[in-house]
């Protein structure tokens, strides 16, 4: 079954086509990158799926829930975390989470379990505030996990972190793979390749290349996953 | 269930902000206190309590407007509304959850601006009720102009529009510190038609007992309320939305 469908997916400011009939089905269970240099549409084309952003034309269908007709039942299957780290700052992390499971109709079982499973309870009692970055960006995942969500939006989930922060929450999203449906964005190319079941490479708004990648490095004739992002990307973007 | 959790942490985001204690609770009881001791040491009646601290009790209201402005606007301007837009929570659940937890916060106010003007000498009443009651309609419209300022601003800007000018607007128009009919005029005629004195106006009626009066001011702040609670509701929805 595809948890994801986008059909035709489109975004228009003021006549300017930032993404432009974006077609794609993701399958329950996968971790979907969605690569692209700035500007590429990759943020709007989540903001759209998030139902924070009304498309100009088409659908995206969330376990068969239409972001345009059905965003209200559409927004109980998902959960975004966004690209800045969206927490309440005042507020204890085991707050925060109960925030959250309380918004979802969540119990405190589920705020238990969550937060042991990304390695939190040490930190429960703490202001979200006072944590570093890597915790505070752990805690924003978490927030999202705890409304069990069926598909998962994470913007730049490390983004600004160091490499050690960076490689405890791959070993967190990929826990995730498999029982939660992921798209996922970065500019980390290692990220996406490392975590990515297939990978989505947009430029100017439309989807360039899709697949696994092994298959874009083939499909770009090159060794490097980095030198294929930068033969399809690129060169789409020249013609 | 989504507005209680969510009214739950606007609350405590609150509670825990020194600055809103301070200025919530202690400032309007320091003016207070200060009015007091300058009433006591002059021989003209100009900051009698029974005209005063009602009067007070309304400008620590104003502080609504900052809180409640500079909490969506920080929610605003970081990640944290767009996380929450992205859930099942309406745009009702997100006003009543920013408007509920500023309720309790009024009363407490309110208790504390008129209990320390008891404990200067106000004699206790039962009327005192009534001026908290008389209140309640100018603690929703400065609730709603804190959302309104929030919608549109960021939190320097609402820091700016509702920690000094709101204030000063509500305390020059709202005839706390002096007796609008001794300006007269134009400054008069505009300041009747601004909802400030009016909540002022009510809560001293209220205070001496003259019902009569009540209900005119009370409709006055409430009209206005309502007004200003449609406009950011309204510009709320509008913005939770990008279309």
């Amino acid at each position: 079954m595809n948890a994801i469908e986008i059909l035709g997916l489109t975004k228009e400011y003021r006549g300017r086509r930032v993404v432009d009939a974006l077609e794609l089905s993701v399958p329950a269970g996968e971790l979907f990158a969605l690569l692209g240099v700035n500007g590429a549409g990759k943020s709007t084309t989540i903001k759209m799926l998030s139902c924070l952003v009304v498309p100009t034309e088409g659908d995206g269908l969330l376990m068969g829930r239409s972001i345009r007709t059905d965003s209200r039942r559409a927004k109980e299957v998902l959960a975004v975390s966004p690209q800045e780290t969206a927490i309440a700052s005042s507020l204890t992390v085991r707050e925060n989470m109960e925030l959250m499971a309380g918004i979802y109709g969540r119990s405190k079982g589920q705020v238990d379990q969550v937060t042991a499973q990304l390695g939190l309870k040490q930190w429960a009692k703490q202001r979200a505030k006072t944590l570093s970055g890597g915790w505070q960006r752990r805690l924003s995942i978490a927030m999202a996990l705890v409304s069990q969500p069926e598909v998962l939006f994470l913007d730049e989930p490390t983004l600004g972190l160091d490499v050690l922060a960076r490689r405890e929450l791959w070993g967190v999203i990929r826990e995730l793979k498999g029982h939660t449906t992921i798209i996922l964005t970065t500019h980390y190319l290692e990220e996406a390749e490392s975590l990515a079941d297939r990978v989505g490479i947009m430029n100017q708004g439309r989807l360039r290349a899709v697949g696994t990648p092994e298959e874009l490095k083939t499909l770009a004739g090159c060794v490097s996953f980095e030198d294929a992002f930068v033969a399809l990307a690129g060169e789409e973007a020249a013609s | 269930m989504r507005v209680k959790a969510f009214a739950k942490r606007n609350l405590k985001e609150m509670l825990r902000d020194p600055l809103t204690m301070f200025f919530g609770l202690g400032f309007p009881m320091v003016l207070l206190l200060l009015m007091n001791v300058i009433q006591r040491n002059v021989p003209v009646h100009i900051f009698e309590l029974n005209t005063l601290a009602p009067g007070i009790a309304l400008f620590g209201l104003t502080f609504l407007a900052l809180f409640s402005g500079l909490l969506l606007a920080r929610d605003r301007t970081s990640a944290f509304l767009s996380r929450l837009a992205a859930s099942p929570m309406t745009a009702a659940d997100f006003l009543l959850g920013y408007l509920l937890p500023m309720l309790p916060v009024a009363v407490g106010q309110t208790a504390v601006c008129l209990g320390a003007a008891v404990a200067l000498g106000l004699p206790l009443s039962w009327n005192l009720l009534a001026v908290a009651a008389s209140l309640l309609p100018s603690a929703l419209l400065f609730v709603a102009l804190g959302l309104l300022c929030g919608t549109l601003f960021n939190d320097k800007q609402v820091g700016g529009m509702c920690g000094a000018i709101l204030t000063n607007v509500t305390a020059w128009l709202a005839g706390i510190w002096f007796d609008l009919s001794l300006v007269g005029g134009p400054f008069r005629t505009v300041a009747y038609m601004l909802p400030f004195v009016h909540g002022a106006d009510g809560a001293k009626a209220a205070l001496a007992g003259e019902w009569a009066v009540l209900p005119e001011h009370l409709m006055w702040v409430s009209a206005w309320a309502a007004a200003v609670m449609v406009l950011a509701v309204w510009l709320f929805r509008r913005r939770l939305v990008e279309r």
